[in-house]
This record gives C-alpha cells, sequence and structure tokens, in this order.
C-alpha cells in the first residue's frame, strides 16, 4: 500500500514542480493535470486500504473535473495565443505594480 | 434468462433522501442558470441581453425569498452550544444557521452584482464585456461584432453557476462536495475574469493567470482532502472529526492534510503568501466582476474555511492555530503596507482585500463558540458580521470606480482622481464613505465588524493578537484616508476624468451600498442578532 501512496506523492511532486519551472502555458496546465491524476491514484489507494467505496467515486469527481478544467483552461490560453501568438507564462506581464 | 437475472438477489439500491424544501435556494438557482443556457441557445439575440437580465434578477430574488422562509424554519438543536439547522442531503451538506444566513449574503451581493452586469449606458448601450470573445483584441472582426451591436449575455448564467458554487462551498458538509463547489464556483469566474471590453489583453492575463495559480491551488486542497480520506476512512466533516479527537491515524498525515487543505482555502480567500493573484485579477478582470468575486468568493471561502477548521480540525486547533495566527498577522500587514505604494485604484483595492483577509483570520483564530448565559459575539458571528460589512462597501467601491472615466474606458490611476471630490460631490462622498468603513471608522459598518473580530479573539484568549490587529488597522486607514484628502483636498488635474452619467441600474447598487454601510454601522443591532442567532455549524 505505502508504495502506492509514495508513487502518487512523486507523481505529485513532479507536477508541482513542472508548473514551478515550465513557462509554456500548456505545458503548466498538463503538469497540473498530472498533478490530479496522482491525487486520483492517491484516492483509489487509500479506498482499498480502508475498504470502503468513497475514495474510488471521489477519483470519478475527480475526472469530471478534470475534463471541465480542461474546457475553459485550454479555452482561455488558446484567447490569448490568438492575441499574441504565444503561450509562454513569462510574457504575461502587463499586469504589474 | 434476462429477466430471471434481474429477478435475482441483487441488493436493494435505496434511493437517496433529499430535502428539496431545505434546499430549495440552491435548487432555484441552479434552475436559473440552467434556464439561462436554454435562453441562449433559443432566444433571439435582439431581446436576449434583457430576457436574461430579468431571468437572473428575478431567480435571485426568488431564491433570496426562500432563503429567508428556510431560515425561520431551521429547527433547534439540543446541544451545548446554540446551533439550529440539520445535515441534509445524505450528509453532503449541512444546513445551518451560518450556512443559511451565508446564502442570504451571497444572494444579496449576487443580486447587486447582476446590477453591475447589466449596466449598460456606460459603453453607448452596450455591456462592460466583450462583444465576441473569440476574436483577437484590436482585429477587424472585434470591430465588426462592436458595430454589429454583438454582446455576450451567458455572462448571466455563467455568474448564476458561480453563485451556486459559493453557496454550495458555504454549507459543505463532506470534502468532497466542497471540492466540487469549489471548482463550480471557481471554472465560471476564470473565464468572467477574460471577457472585459476594454483593455482585452490584461483582462484575457488576468483570466490566465487566475486559471492557472487557481487550479494549482486547487490541487492542493484536493491532496490535502485525499490525506484527510486517508487519515480517517471518510470525506465527512463530522468522521473526520471523530477520528481527529481519537487520534486514530498517523500524526504527520493529518498534519499534512490540515496545512494541504489550508492552502487552498488560503488562496481563495486571498491570504498572504498565497495573495500574488488578487491584484492582478482584480484589475485586469472586468470591473463588475471583480465586485462579485471580492463580496462572493471572500464570503463563501471564509466560511468554508471556517466550517473546516471548526468542525472536521477543531480537535487538533493547537496544531493550526500558531500558523494562522502568522498567516493573519503576515497578511494584515502586508496588505496595508503594500497597498500605501499602490496608484492603481482597482489594485489598491485588491490590497485593502488582502489585508481584511488577515482581519478575518483574526477573528477566526479566536475560535471562541460562546457559553452559555453570556451574550458575548462568538467567532462564526462576528465572521458574518465582517462579510457583510466589507461584502457591501467593496461592490459599491467597484461600482463606483466603473462611473470614472475618459475616452479610454475607465480610469482608474489614482493621479486621475484627484478633485473628483469638488467635481462631483456625490459619488466621491459615497466613495469616501466606503473608504471609511473599509478603514473601520465609527458609523460604518467596517467599525462594528473589526470590533466584532477582534472582540472574538479577545474572548479566544489572544489579547496580544488584538493589539496588532489594532495597530495594522492604524496603518491601513492611512492609505484609505489618503484617497479620501485626493478626491476632496486637491486640485483636480487638467484633463481630469468625466464622470459618467450611470442608468438606475448602478444608482440603485452605490444607493444600495451607502445606506447598508452606514445601516450597519449606526444600527447594528438587527444584523448582529441575526449573525448571533445564527449560532454554531451543524455537524
Amino acid at each position: 500500500m505505502n508504495e502506492y501512496i509514495s508513487l502518487s506523492l512523486i507523481l505529485f511532486t513532479i507536477g508541482a514542480v513542472g508548473v514551478l519551472v515550465r513557462r509554456n502555458a500548456i505545458i503548466v496546465f498538463m503538469c497540473i493535470e498530472l498533478m490530479l491524476n496522482a491525487t486520483n491514484l492517491a484516492f483509489v489507494s487509500f479506498s482499498r486500504q480502508h475498504g470502503n467505496l468513497d475514495g474510488q467515486v471521489a477519483a470519478f469527481f475527480v475526472m469530471v473535473v478534470a475534463a471541465a478544467e480542461v474546457v475553459v483552461g485550454l479555452s482561455i490560453i488558446v484567447s490569448i495565443y490568438r492575441a499574441r501568438r504565444t503561450t509562454s507564462v513569462d510574457d504575461a506581464n502587463l499586469l504589474k505594480s | 434468462m434476462l429477466t430471471s437475472f434481474l429477478e435475482a438477489d441483487l441488493p436493494m439500491i435505496e434511493a437517496p433522501e433529499i430535502e428539496y424544501a431545505l434546499l430549495a435556494p440552491l435548487f432555484i438557482v441552479t434552475g436559473v442558470a440552467v434556464l439561462g443556457v436554454l435562453v441562449e441557445a433559443f432566444w433571439p439575440r435582439s431581446s436576449r441581453f434583457l430576457v436574461q437580465t430579468v431571468l437572473a434578477v428575478l431567480g435571485i430574488v426568488a431564491a433570496l425569498v426562500d432563503t429567508v422562509v428556510v431560515y425561520t424554519d431551521l429547527d433547534r438543536v439540543d446541544s451545548a452550544l446554540k446551533a439550529r439547522g440539520q445535515v441534509a442531503g445524505e450528509g453532503a451538506l449541512s444546513v445551518d444557521g451560518p450556512g443559511v444566513v451565508t446564502w442570504g449574503l451571497l444572494l444579496v451581493f449576487g443580486l447587486l452584482s447582476m446590477l453591475l452586469f447589466a449596466e449598460r449606458r456606460l459603453e453607448g448601450g452596450l455591456s462592460a464585456f466583450t462583444g465576441r470573445a473569440a476574436d483577437a483584441p484590436g482585429s477587424a472582426s472585434e470591430a465588426e461584432a462592436v458595430k454589429m451591436r454583438i454582446e455576450h449575455s451567458e455572462i448571466f448564467p455563467l455568474a448564476m453557476f458561480a453563485l451556486v458554487g459559493m453557496m454550495l462551498f458555504a454549507t459543505a458538509n463532506d470534502l468532497l462536495t466542497m471540492f466540487v463547489a469549489l471548482e463550480v464556483l471557481s471554472l465560471p469566474l476564470y473565464l468572467l475574469c477574460g471577457l472585459a471590453r476594454r483593455r482585452r489583453l490584461l483582462s484575457q492575463e488576468a483570466a490566465l493567470k487566475y486559471f492557472l495559480l487557481g487550479a494549482f491551488s486547487s490541487v492542493f486542497f484536493l491532496y490535502g482532502i485525499a490525506l484527510a480520506y486517508g487519515y480517517a476512512g471518510s470525506f465527512e466533516l463530522s468522521a473526520i472529526d471523530t477520528a481527529v479527537t481519537n487520534r486514530t491515524g498517523s500524526e504527520n498525515m493529518l498534519l499534512a492534510a490540515i496545512a494541504l487543505i489550508a492552502v487552498g482555502l488560503l488562496f481563495k480567500i486571498g491570504a498572504a503568501p498565497f495573495h500574488a493573484w488578487t491584484p492582478d485579477v482584480y484589475q485586469g478582470a472586468p470591473t463588475p466582476v471583480t465586485a462579485f468575486m471580492a463580496a462572493g468568493t471572500k464570503t463563501a471561502a471564509f466560511i468554508a474555511l471556517t466550517r473546516v477548521f471548526y468542525v472536521a480540525f477543531g480537535g487538533s486547533q493547537w496544531d493550526w492555530r500558531p500558523t494562522i495566527v502568522a498567516i493573519a498577522i503576515i497578511t494584515m500587514f502586508l496588505g496595508s503596507v503594500v497597498a500605501v505604494s499602490q496608484t492603481d485604484v482597482k489594485r489598491m483595492l485588491a490590497y485593502s482585500s488582502i489585508a481584511h483577509a488577515g482581519f478575518l483570520l483574526v477573528g477566526f483564530v479566536g475560535v471562541y463558540a460562546g457559553v452559555a448565559g453570556s451574550d458575548r459575539v462568538t467567532s462564526v458571528s462576528s465572521i458574518l458580521f465582517y462579510l457583510a460589512a466589507y461584502g457591501l462597501a467593496s461592490i459599491g467601491a467597484f461600482a463606483v470606480v466603473t462611473l470614472v472615466r475618459d475616452s479610454g474606458g475607465e480610469t482608474t490611476h489614482l493621479s486621475k482622481w484627484a478633485g473628483l471630490g469638488k467635481t462631483s460631490p456625490m459619488l466621491a462622498g459615497s466613495f469616501a464613505i466606503f473608504m471609511l468603513s473599509f478603514a473601520g471608522i465609527p458609523l460604518t459598518g467596517g467599525f462594528i465588524g473589526k470590533w466584532g473580530v477582534f472582540s472574538a479573539a479577545y474572548s479566544g484568549g489572544f489579547w496580544w493578537l488584538v493589539i496588532v490587529g489594532v495597530l495594522m488597522s492604524a496603518l491601513a486607514a492611512y492609505f484609505y484616508v489618503r484617497v479620501i484628502v485626493l478626491m476632496f483636498f486637491t486640485e483636480p488635474v487638467g484633463d481630469g476624468p468625466t464622470v459618467a452619467v450611470p442608468s438606475l441600474l448602478t444608482t440603485v447598487v452605490i444607493v444600495v451600498a451607502v445606506v447598508g454601510t452606514l445601516g450597519l454601522g449606526i444600527l447594528p443591532g438587527p444584523v448582529l442578532d441575526l449573525a448571533q442567532h445564527a449560532g454554531a455549524f451543524v455537524r
């Protein structure tokens, strides 16, 4: 059981580091999806450990939410790309104090 | 063969029991949002904006009336603490005093925001939202959309979905419902942020930043939920409370769960060090959306934060209170100090909202639930009152921001606001009242709100934190008063902004906000009683 939780933690960390260091909005977004899937792994592992189905149901909810997030996220990124011809998060720097 | 299989000894699936009467406000707002999507598909374009506005406003008013009915029907709970309400929807929601009062607050904020959304006189008959979001800024097709007077009336269903999410978020009784509610409230707001008519590059950038950071923080929240589930074996707040009180699982896992859940919720309320998105998003988003976000998201997220930490993690409050105290101090300090150096009104209001998150955390960390026979204000009711005062004043302040304009749209640079009190005393006067309420000057709602949270923190044994809080509010008062001095005691600049004449909609919003802010300050009794009467969370 601990192996699955460890794997989920490793995936979550890879995703978090990716969000922090990558510059392309699409890849940042993919890293967030990786973190969501790492969480799903944790949910089903804990579900197995506790012997109830709550965690597996949660994984389904997370998948639906992730799908909705893709719709919203990609539409925002595409509209930015149309305006600026770039998806680099470093170029999104017009708002500054 | 098939029928025999169906008649075999399969376990019965029992239909869930849903308390429809109790949850009706949620169903009304959801129904109106879904109806709005249908109107979007089938109603002719020419009158769609009007129909959507009427639908949204009527829906919110109906839900508000029903909320009052639900509140008066809530059952008393027999427990040591004063509480009313019950767990509903198979344990998914907790329709209790504080939750239903929050519904009321959110619906009032939603109603005022919808009036701002519907304002069309300021842009010459068009709304403050872009006509066709798919067009690139400055492109020929964008100009064509303006010429054809195309408008996005989807903003109303989107806002209604966000409102449902907020209401769910404030009453969620299990962590999974809370996560879904968080996403339901956030996703429409990400889109609404990117739909400004003017300064579209800034608006899209705000949407991108809000989306990426919001999604990032909600994943942390979700991992915290996974760990809490691993610790307790259930998503229900009361089951987690049992596990925490009995210390059944691994201590480290519990602490990690609390920390990660706190990250997600503190991000939503805009507390330091998770506040970085606030100024950018508040500045870039269309101002009506900023008003809606500032009041609504903060209210819903703060009640959700309070519910999770009081109900589920109340048993380990000595683990999280020191950290929250530190975060409260950092948040108050950072919000107040950085606001001083801002030159943009919307950014300044954003930092002010960060500072207010800090003051709210002071009341929150008191964890004062009251004792029998005492009328001292509890943490929950002080937070409710503070949110009411803060929400009204911020919607009013952002409504004023929409009116100060020049040829390029809203003039948000503070230097342009110099001498506004001489050219339009009424508008500047109402802005001054909102500033005074933010600063916590007596006879405004902000004063009673600050008194409430400080009193709750004092009752909870944090007298020294109250002293820090009072010092911080003195510091924060500086930049609010600075704006008032700028408006009333500075000569107007040559090419100053013009104050647009709004339609009845924005006027009503500003008048309601002024009356509410002063009313909460001069006659706080009824609302304060309501907040006290709401009692504790039902688990």
